[in-house]
């Protein structure tokens, strides 16, 4: 017996011995970051001297980025791997700077991710190494995103997510449904669709964190303001409460279908008009030509529904950006690889692939806005999508937390979509756990 | 407790004990038709969805959901399109994931077998210092959750650098209480006591004894152990998860999951209907592995559960 | 007899420990380690502002007081009382019957049943999260021919879902530890019964539940754990159904989810420390009360 506690006793005694010498995970230096005494020099030596580096990203179209970028610099090897998608991903990052090992030096990050990176200064300030030039390179929603209303820049857009009203042509005009230019014409739309076909609905709501924050946007709401470490979250704002009364209808008279989003289902709901239509970002066109191949010819794509009418609002819905951590040895080489993917060649391939561009550049290019996208049967959908993108909402921030409440989203406000709960109600409940969350974590939240 | 004193061994001395079938002396050989349709019910329940995977790998994507569940698709048999592209989509990543699969088992479960071999022995055949607290530590691990040891666990692992390599997968599968309670078990009804004496007295050191005598008697078991582990260790979910970053080192089940939810991304295709192909081959090894060495679990099992 | 024992066992003191060393080495690596570092881990709180920093039992004292702990424990204890029985009861009867010689066909029943244990419970979740669609899936199909709206993934259901996905997973497995027990039962005791005239059921009341007392003791205590520890299967149908399968709906996925998604690794460390204590007390009463009744 004393043997055994002997050596239990002693391995316990190592492992804490361990756990100290590594350190708190947040023994958060503020060691200078890149902000001060970096600069595009640094970035053109590191490339002329070469190396290797780690990005992790889910994004298909960054794979031709990184052979054609080792092409150009034969130095410089890179490493592409797909740590998961999103969630995964963010989880990923934050357990590889935890343990300290196997931080990547490039990592895609999502827009509404980036504060919570940001916050915890687990990503660099890349704007010495010349990135705080680049305003008017990237259309001001992802601009802003990645600058986070502040003077550094925490990565770089690669692409970006204006919405649209994607919707079935076929379905709507065999029910004689005009396409609907306010939201309230949407719930009415919604209700005669359903109406002249129980088996179709006007979308698929299952209740999305994206989705809501997107919508709560486009009405103007702001319900989540930070200033240093004050966070605020009102969910019950103007723009939130509109959102919610008007959505609400939806959920009560049974007007939205409750498939699961990016399920088996889901696809073939959207090919075969069980779903007629989708507010949702510019980068969907890929996903409905692949995944609901059926219904190539039969969608168009019109301006988001308004809530004022007469209005031009509009929203960001998703996008990605890249950044570098701050623990990455390689940053100033990286930065390079950054600005490779988000500014010059490599982001002509990828929008080629389908990605749609964050950069006011490519946006306004005749091809572009020419470009006939047969699954929407010839309709030039670019257009719609870009001049979505001048017109989002401006203001618009994250919480420095939001990973972790979109992922209790469903947790308090889904249950609107499961019980008699209201979708006001649902709200607050989010933003009551979401500010506990946050006390918990040391902000002040009002 | 009387069925421990029959199968101690006591009687018989150098003859491995048989497990003892039971005769069929009873007169009730007529079969019954209705307790056979009973069971019937059972065990159309437990092929149904195995049913349903071998059909459904013969549709395509689209055909998935546009026919009935448990009926081909009229007119389109794409099963070998599906295996052609099962192993062939995203480079052939799937023949890596059977590889790395194929190296956590055998290792994994090979070495989580010897070493509960060897610790199961250890246990029944020696008395020694801390012999209670091993087996009350060890059964009362099982308890914990897994969630209580994955973090800290990532935590060291990355801390000694081996988180997202093949040996954050296979260590912690070395350990098998389950592996451990069997061999304990069968190593005290299947090994003599008397042959040990028989072989110390003669000289033989503990290891030669073991591997001579006692390995030999413990046949049975450690297929039976073997067969378990391996199911364990082909199935691992929830720590591969937490340790592996890089796709190219996940086994079957994380790629699996991958695929499925593939679609969730910007410009990814959804996959379901490799996912349902991919489900098929996976399960297919172990299947035969079951089927193949029935004899072996079958009778270790019922050695093992003599006792208690 | 008792000589030779009294001398083997003082010669024997250390040379046990080369057989369990091995073992014991990496046991110590892979769960005690861990188990001390999540004890201390549980003592401590980092904060996004702030750092960590030593809380005592804050932690602790938090869990006690935790909804969404207690009412995840809540779920669970539910669901091993409702699952477990139903499993291991179809496991015993399905056992009983193969053992009564009165099957056709016992060896593929034996087989067939067993198989689903040799499937990944991933493939297992995936399988079964596409028979429940109700919109295209196998449930959908049912639910139009029989003019019913049976919705597996909906807040009323979701729970006996997950528990039909373990049931089909595990009922071959026990049914196999019940059968391999009754197999050994010795030929003498049925002679005798019949003898004394016995019929079947008394036959299987009197010899056969009594001989297998232990092995329903075992299956009752690996079941348990299993269900305290329920994780899989509710996290790989959580992208189904996100409203009913919160984030804490087991303390496992509770657990999982403060860790990765809140980064609260002190928490998660507290609650599944708190959950494996419980555990632990629960089996080990299990365990008594199964071994009293000898």
């Amino acid at each position: 017996m004393t043997r055994f506690i002997k050596v239990a006793a002693a391995a316990t005694a190592a492992m804490l011995a361990l756990a100290a010498c590594g350190g708190s995970d947040d023994g958060k230096s503020d060691t200078g970051t890149s902000g001060g005494g970096v600069s595009a020099a640094d970035v053109d030596a590191a490339l002329a001297k070469g190396g290797s580096l780690t990005v992790w990203a889910w994004d298909n179209t960054l794979k031709n980025v990184v052979a054609n970028f080792q092409t150009k610099f034969p130095n410089v090897k890179v490493e592409l791997v797909n740590a998961g998608t999103g969630d995964k991903q963010y989880t990923a990052v934050q357990n590889a700077i935890a343990a300290g090992s196997g931080v990547p030096d490039v990592a895609q990050i999502e827009y509404y991710a980036l504060p919570q990176f940001a916050l915890a200064k687990s990503i660099a300030d890349i704007g010495g190494y010349g990135a705080s030039g680049l305003k008017s390179t990237f259309t001001p929603g992802p601009w802003n995103a990645v600058t986070l209303g502040s003077n550094a820049v925490y990565g770089l857009p690669i692409d970006s997510g204006p919405m649209a009203l994607f919707y079935n042509k076929e379905v709507f005009d065999k029910h004689k449904i005009a396409v609907p230019a306010t939201w309230a014409e949407y719930v009415e739309a919604a209700r005669a669709l359903h109406k002249a076909d129980p088996k179709v609905y006007i979308t698929g709501d299952t209740g999305d964190a994206g989705f809501t924050t997107s919508m709560i946007w486009q009405a103007g709401g702001k319900p989540f303001q930070t200033e240093g470490t004050n966070v605020t979250i009102n969910l019950a704002d103007a723009g939130s409460a509109k959102f919610a009364s008007t959505w609400q209808p939806m959920i009560t008279e049974k007007l939205v279908a409750s498939i699961p989003p990016w399920s088996d289902e889901w696809f073939k709901a959207l090919a075969d008009g069980t779903i007629a239509s989708l507010p949702t970002g510019a980068w969907m066109p890929g996903n409905l030509e692949t995944g609901s191949a059926a219904a190539s010819g039969k969608w168009r794509v019109a301006p988001m529904p308004q809530w004022e009418a007469g209005g031009k609002a509009s929203a960001e819905n998703g996008g990605s950006s890249l950044a570098v951590p701050e623990k990455s040895a390689n940053k100033a080489l990286a930065y390079a690889f950054l600005k490779y993917a988000a500014v010059d060649e490599g982001k002509d391939s990828r929008i080629k692939e389908g990605a749609f561009p964050a950069t006011t550049a490519d946006i306004a290019k005749p091809e572009f806005l020419n470009t006939e996208f047969k699954y929407f049967g010839g309709q030039k959908a670019n257009e719609v999508f870009a001049q979505s993108a001048q017109n989002v909402v401006p203001g618009w921030s994250y919480l420095p937390f939001q990973v972790y409440a979109n992922s209790i989203f469903n947790d308090t406000a889904g249950k609107a979509y499961v019980s008699s709960t209201t979708l006001a109600d649902g709200l607050k409940a989010w933003q009551d756990q979401s500010a506990k969350y946050g006390t918990e974590q040391g902000f002040t939240v009002k | 407790m009387s069925t421990t004193v029959q199968s101690s061994g006591r009687t018989g001395a150098t003859a491995p004990p048989r497990i003892k079938r039971r005769k069929p002396y009873r007169r009730d050989q007529r079969r019954s038709a209705t307790l056979t349709l009973l069971t019937g019910l059972v065990a159309i329940y437990s092929l149904i969805p195995l049913i349903w995977l071998l059909i459904n790998a013969t549709k395509t994507q689209e055909g998935l959901l546009s026919s009935f569940g448990l009926w081909f698709d009229d007119g389109k048999f794409a099963f070998f399109t599906n295996l052609r592209d099962t192993f062939t989509y995203g480079d052939g990543v799937f023949v890596r994931w059977l590889g790395n699969t194929v190296l956590y088992v055998v290792v994994g479960a090979g070495g989580a077998t010897l070493l509960s071999t060897l610790a199961g022995y250890g246990l029944a055949k020696f008395n020694f210092v801390g012999k209670r607290a091993v087996f009350a530590t060890v059964i009362g691990a099982v308890a914990v959750p897994g969630t209580a040891l994955a973090v800290p666990t990532f935590l060291m692992f990355s801390k000694m650098g081996l988180t997202n390599t093949p040996w954050s997968v296979i260590i912690p599968s070395l350990v098998s209480p389950f592996g451990l309670y069997l061999m304990w078990t069968f190593s005290t009804q299947a090994i003599p006591d008397e042959m040990l004496e028989a072989a110390r007295m003669d000289g033989a050191g503990e290891f030669r004894t073991f591997f001579r005598i006692s390995v030999p008697l413990l046949g049975p078991g450690i297929v039976t152990a073997l067969l378990f582990n391996l199911v364990v260790t082909w199935n691992n979910y929830f720590l591969p998860l937490i340790m592996l970053k890089d796709p190219d080192w996940y086994p079957l089940t994380i790629g699996l999951n991958a695929w499925n939810e593939q679609a969730q991304t910007a410009g990814s295709e959804p996959v379901f209907n490799l996912v349902i192909t991919g489900s098929l081959l996976t399960i297919l090894p172990l299947l035969a592995a079951f089927l193949l060495l029935q004899r072996y679990w079958q009778s270790g099992l019922a050695a093992g559960s003599v006792k208690e | 007899m008792t000589d030779t024992l009294v001398v083997s066992t003082r010669r024997r003191s250390w040379a046990g420990w080369k057989f369990v060393g091995p073992f014991m080495a990496i046991f110590a690596l892979v769960f005690l380690a861990p188990i001390g570092y999540s004890i201390y881990l549980s003592l401590y709180k980092t904060r996004l502002i702030g750092g960590t920093s030593f809380v005592g039992l804050d932690n602790y004292k938090q869990a006690m007081t935790d909804a969404n702990f207690w009412s995840a424990f809540g779920r669970v204890s539910l669901f091993l009382v409702v699952q477990v029985p139903i499993m291991l009861f179809i496991a015993l009867l399905v056992a009983l019957a193969i053992d009564s010689g009165r099957l056709y066909g016992k060896a593929f029943f034996r087989v067939a049943i067993f198989l689903p244990y040799a499937v990944p419970a991933v493939v297992a979740t995936l399988m079964w999260g596409f028979m429940y669609g109700t919109q295209f899936g196998l449930v959908s199909n049912i639910n139009d021919a029989f003019s019913l709206s049976i919705n597996p993934l909906g807040a009323d259901l979701v729970l006996a879902s997950i528990g039909n996905i373990v049931t089909w997973e595990f009922v071959g497995y026990n049914m196999l530890i019940f059968y391999s027990a009754l197999r050994v039962v010795p030929a003498s005791l049925y002679e005798s019964a019949e003898i004394d005239g016995a019929g079947a059921l008394r036959i299987i009341t009197a010899i056969k539940l009594p001989a297998i007392r232990g092995a329903l003791a075992i299956a009752t205590i690996f079941s348990i754990i299993g269900s305290f520890q329920l994780f899989n299967e509710p996290s790989i149908l959580r992208p189904l159904a996100k409203n009913t399968i919160t984030t804490d709906f087991t303390p496992n996925l509770y657990a999982y989810s403060l860790s990765f998604a809140g980064q609260q690794y002190n928490y998660a460390a507290t609650v599944a420390i708190v959950m494996g204590i419980i555990t632990m007390v629960i089996a080990y009463v299990v365990q008594l009360r199964g071994t009293k009744e000898r």
